[in-house]
């Protein structure tokens, strides 16, 4: 027995430890440094943010010391009452917590504020992970997508409710994981070409897009069937009917705009071709079609929703996103002061507490969502990559460990775990350097903030415990 | 699952290549990129709030009343402070050690690293000097601010001063932040949106010398200051210096306005006190001074005070009398002089006396019995329903509310409804009788003197007023044209026809109690009045317009402990109205005689201060 103990010790991954105290240790100097008042200056001054921080960091050392003592097995079979309390946690929230910055999100419980939704990441992982590692099971049937879905998005939704937007979206980082698990490389495409297109309709006229994507499906569609005479038939009864709406509109004076006239003339086109491709079973004219049909929709609700359902904030947040107006004081400042802390870093940095915009309360939020600017400002560019570097390191090494999984449950909770560091990882320093929304978003065991630590260090230590003892699986 | 098991490279390759374009995007910003590095190490950005001057005030005639000074305030970020040359530096501003020691103090306990005020209002020449040591001192800079000057130093009631902000404001209004400047009474106070213009913002790069290295990104996140915009008052200031002049030494308040306008042209409250007391630095310690002297100088009497009006109320209740028929011009009553009850008369002059004399002379019997008609009107079965009828008439000429125009503080005075009296007396406890000294306005009634001198206007312009206002334009353009309100009153023009042909004969009369100041070149009407006052010494207190035909100023003057109405009010009052209609004085001995007079001494009984 305590032979065995003693070999789980030795088979427990100490690379990936090193990188998390690593990362845990250069994120309290940095808190230290973001708060830092000379009159308080000892790091355990419990007044201070780095104080509190110093608790929250042994207190997660005592969770992750507790994790590898209990048995592995446990978080298995933990994982569907753990969903369930998780889920009535989130509800109760809604209902009963404390707001703090807009967000009912929190419990709060004399000084210590616990936020239920970072437990909630592991509640999901876990569960993700036994319901897809059960016996025999069918992605993509029916019946398993709903309950992935379900599983995802209830308590995303719940997030939601809470007014926390960003913490809400974590979850969908978990279409990595479905992904790895075998759910169709469709999903990634589609998100990105969602993506692409949600950003031209803001820079380009959605008329041209919409002309140029019919322009390239009858071009994919002609690759595919290598048929001219189709071709140039689908060719001819696109500009046809634009053609025929435009002069129907210019000659009744109806004053639609472009794009509306392009929508309703490919949009009838389209859909006769799907119909036809349905009868005729060309699959790759179905698809085509599809597509016309789909990009036209969203184009058109993207256009709605901007301009009908969206509030003025929210454009705004958008238009400076994507560089398209320039709004220091409003929507840009945050981003704006993050990226000057950033950058008058410079290459090697202003040095240990020598940072003067992080200090001077210029970046907001600056000890949490923002922490990543006082590494930027006083480590300078040296320190920025590090930072970068390790968390690859920590992602890549966790695939590692993920891939060599004899259980499927507990390579599935490895995916969870990575994708989950991910997310938070990659959107956390992009919109810190302005190249994603402002969404605030925690960087893992790097920003102040004990629901966030605590969260992170469960995650990642549960499956650091399942992958020491990955050798007592058969199968 | 193996065959999905090259997906893992396709994660590692998005994640590596996130983290590429991470790095490639830090390495433009934080190597390539000049735009957000900052010049000099460890310098800064400086946020200089930039103080828009406030607007200024000018008189009806284009006089200046109240302009700005520069001023330099000393601020200090205590994170910059180094050890300095403390002798030097406290050589230069003129404070000592203990100064310095507790004000950075203050500062650190403010905020580490924004700035706070350290020293307030610095002169220009200390500035000058300071300037150019200023970077021996690093954690201070200057900061401009503005400071109100006074040409002639009247008006302070009406102008109002200017104050640091408190936190109650700063909670209800976040544009102000501490140290931040807002009128707290007068016209500073009524049209603080309008002057104070908008605050800008500069944000400077400061290198380790402290020395500012120029605008943040060439300027592109300052905001410009907008300077307030000045204000046309209704005031005649050299009709307001020279009240203030005859009020010298006296207890009271002068207030005139133009009937047809409702254009307030002065606003005078005695004892006053030099506007340019209240200014900056010396504020707090002048302000506790006038706050502790016994005589009040702070409370404005003209809007505040609220005194019996005494006989020129009899005009009210002569005019209510005629609208309700129970009296006629050709109605005479008779008087015993000072054997009548219940209310003796204190003139001696004919009896039976008619209307217009009854004006003339001020005869109480005459105004009793009117009084005594209008309550027991048959038209109305209850003295309740009658005296409602009287009050709705008396409210019409503005008594018992406020003006709500652009005059903050103003008191509303008090007529009261029935009801008042039906618990005091029960419903069926009081007759007219109980309220007999309401016919000769005293009792429980209380006016204003904006509300009498409102009254004289009133009847100059024979039965409509025009809400009293103390702005005339803001910015060149018509502050009130639209928005003051006109009202007219219950009571017909011919009545108050007769209430003018009587008060016309106060001045011509050779009965009239005005009659010694009467003045052949300007046809003046008035009436005087006595407020008993239970502190000491009556009131003296008078009303008047002139030209009678053609009223182009309508004035009300109360002396606190003065006596009888004639002999203090009268003469200030056709002073006053000479002075504004001629520009000359025809009597000096009377000018003479009024502003040597000291009648502080008479009593130290003030006003009711009720609400």
């Amino acid at each position: 027995m305590i032979q065995r103990k003693f070999k789980i010790w030795l088979e427990i991954d100490w690379l990936t430890i090193a990188a998390y105290l690593a990362l845990v240790i250069f994120g309290l100097l940095n808190i230290y440094s973001a708060v830092y008042q000379p009159e308080h200056p000892s790091l355990f001054d419990m007044e201070m943010r780095y104080g509190k921080q110093v608790i929250w960091v042994v207190l997660a050392f005592v969770f992750a010391l507790v994790i590898f003592l209990i048995d592995a097995r446990f978080y298995q079979f933990i994982a569907y009452p753990f969903y369930l309390i998780m889920i009535f946690l989130l509800i109760a929230v809604v209902l009963f917590g404390t707001e703090v910055n807009g967000a009912r999100s929190w419990f709060q419980a004399g000084a210590f504020r616990i936020q239920p939704a970072e437990f909630g990441k592991v509640a999901v992982v876990l569960t993700l992970a036994k319901f897809l590692s059960t016996f025999n099971i069918q992605i993509h049937s029916m019946r398993t997508l709903t309950i992935l879905v379900g599983i995802v998005f209830l308590p995303a939704l719940l997030i939601f409710f809470q007014n926390d937007t960003g913490s809400a979206l974590v979850y969908f980082a978990l279409i990595f994981t479905l992904y790895r698990e075998g759910l169709t490389g469709y999903v990634l495409w589609i998100g990105l070409a969602i993506a692409v297109l949600f950003v031209f309709s803001f820079i380009v006229n959605p008329f041209y897009i919409a002309l140029i994507i019919t322009a390239i499906t009858v071009f994919l569609y002609y690759q595919d069937r290598k048929s001219v005479l189709e071709s140039t038939i689908a060719l001819l009864t696109f500009t046809f009917t634009n053609i025929l709406v435009y002069i129907i509109n210019e000659y009744f004076d109806l004053g639609y705009q472009p794009f509306f006239l392009v929508a309703m003339s490919t949009l009838p086109v389209a859909i006769i071709f799907l119909a036809y491709a349905i009868w005729k079973r060309i699959k790759s004219a179905m698809y085509l079609s599809l597509i016309i049909i789909s990009s036209i929709i969203f184009l058109s609700s993207v256009d709605f929703v901007f301009n009908e359902v969206m509030e003025k904030h929210q454009q705004t947040r958008i238009l400076v996103l994507l560089g398209l107006k320039e709004d220091p004081k409003g929507a840009g400042y945050n981003v704006n002061q993050s990226k000057i802390a950033i950058g008058s870093g410079g290459f090697s940095g202003k040095g240990f507490l020598e940072g003067t915009q992080t200090k001077y309360d210029f970046v907001p939020e600056q000890s949490t969502d923002f922490i990543f600017c006082t590494v930027g400002e006083e480590w300078g560019f040296l320190g920025t990559t590090s930072v970068i570097l390790i968390f690859v390191f920590l992602l890549l090494r966790l695939i590692v460990l993920a891939e060599r999984q004899r259980s499927n449950f507990n390579r599935i909770v490895g995916w969870g775990v990575i994708s989950i560091l991910f997310f938070h990882f990659s959107i956390n320093i992009l919109m810190t350097i302005g190249l994603a929304p402002v969404i605030g978003i925690p960087l893992p065991f790097f920003s102040y903030g004990g629901s966030s630590l605590w969260a992170f260090t469960i995650l990642l230590f549960i499956f650091l415990k399942l992958d020491s003892t990955r050798k007592e699986f058969l199968q | 699952m193996k065959k999905f098991d090259n997906r893992k490279y396709v994660i590692g390759a998005i994640i590596i290549a996130i983290a590429l374009a991470m790095i490639i995007r830090l390495f433009i910003i934080q190597v390539v990129d000049n735009k957000y590095k900052l010049s000099a190490e460890n310098n800064s950005q400086r946020h200089v709030v930039e103080y828009p001057a406030r607007g200024m005030i000018y008189d009806r005639k284009g006089e200046l009343m109240v302009y700005n000074q520069a001023a330099y305030d000393l601020l200090l970020v205590p994170r910059e402070l180094k050890s300095f040359d403390t002798l030097a530096f406290m050589r230069i501003l003129g404070i000592d050690r203990e100064y310095i020691r507790e004000n950075i103090a203050k500062a650190k306990q403010y905020s580490w690293h924004k700035p706070s005020i350290f020293l307030k209002e610095i002169s220009v020449e200390t500035y000058a000097v300071f300037q150019e040591q200023l970077y021996k001192f690093p954690g201070f800079f200057v900061q401009t601010r503005t400071l109100r000057k006074y040409p002639v130093p009247v008006a302070a009631h009406v102008l109002g001063y200017v104050g640091e902000v408190d936190d109650r404001w700063m909670e209800q209004n976040p544009y102000y932040k501490p140290g931040d400047y807002v009128g707290i009474s007068g016209i500073e106070r009524a049209y603080e949106d309008v002057l104070r213009g908008q605050k800008g913002v500069s944000i400077f790069l400061v290198d380790v010398h402290n020395a500012i290295q120029g605008h943040f990104m060439d300027g592109k996140y300052d905001t410009l200051a907008v300077r307030g915009e000045n204000i046309v008052s209704t005031l005649d200031l050299k009709l307001q210096a020279y009240g203030e002049l005859l009020m010298q030494n006296k207890i009271g308040s002068v207030v005139a306005i133009e009937p047809k306008t409702g254009e307030i042209l002065c606003l005078i409250s005695s004892p006053s006190y030099d506007p340019n007391l209240l200014i900056g630095r010396i504020r707090s310690v002048n302000y506790q001074a006038l706050s502790r002297d016994t005589l009040t100088p702070l409370f404005n009497r003209a809007i505040m005070a609220q005194y019996p009006p005494g006989s020129t109320f009899k005009l009210v209740n002569g005019l209510i009398g005629l609208e309700e028929g129970v009296i006629d011009e050709y109605t005479a009553f008779s008087c015993n002089g000072p054997a009548s009850v219940p209310i003796k008369c204190s003139h001696n002059h004919r009896s039976p006396i008619s209307f217009i004399h009854a004006v003339e002379e001020s005869c109480n019997s005459y105004y009793w019995k009117s009084y005594q008609a209008i309550l027991n009107n048959p038209r109305y079965s209850r003295i309740q329903d009658s005296y409602t009828a009287w009050r709705n008439h008396a409210m019409s000429f503005g008594f018992g509310k406020k003006f709500n125009t652009d005059i903050p503080n103003e008191l509303s005075g008090f007529i009261p409804d029935y009801k008042y009296y039906d618990k005091y007396y029960g419903p069926k406890g009081w007759r007219p009788m109980t309220i007999r000294s309401l016919s000769i306005g005293q009792g429980e009634i209380q006016i204003t003197p904006l509300q009498m001198c409102n009254l004289a206007a009133t009847i100059a312009n024979r039965g409509y007023y025009i809400s009293p206002h103390l702005v005339k334009e803001i910015n060149g353009k018509p502050a009130y044209s639209d928005s003051v309100t006109y009202h007219k009153t219950s009571v017909s023009r011919e009545n108050f026809d007769l209430v003018v042909e009587g008060m016309s004969l106060v001045y011509q009369g050779d009965h009239g109690t005005a009659r010694w100041y009467k003045l052949p070149s300007i046809p003046m009407a008035g009436k005087t009045g006595t407020a008993e006052n239970p502190h000491g010494e009556d009131h003296s207190i008078f009303i008047a317009f002139a030209p009678v035909d053609d009223p182009k100023i309508a004035i009300s003057v109360v002396v606190e402990n003065a006596g009888f109405g004639s002999t203090w009010a009268v003469p200030i009052a056709t002073l006053m109205m000479e002075q504004y209609l001629t520009d000359s004085i025809s009597k000096p001995e009377v000018e003479k005689r009024m502003i040597e007079t000291n009648l502080v001494a008479r009593g130290r009984g003030t006003s009711d201060k009720k609400d």
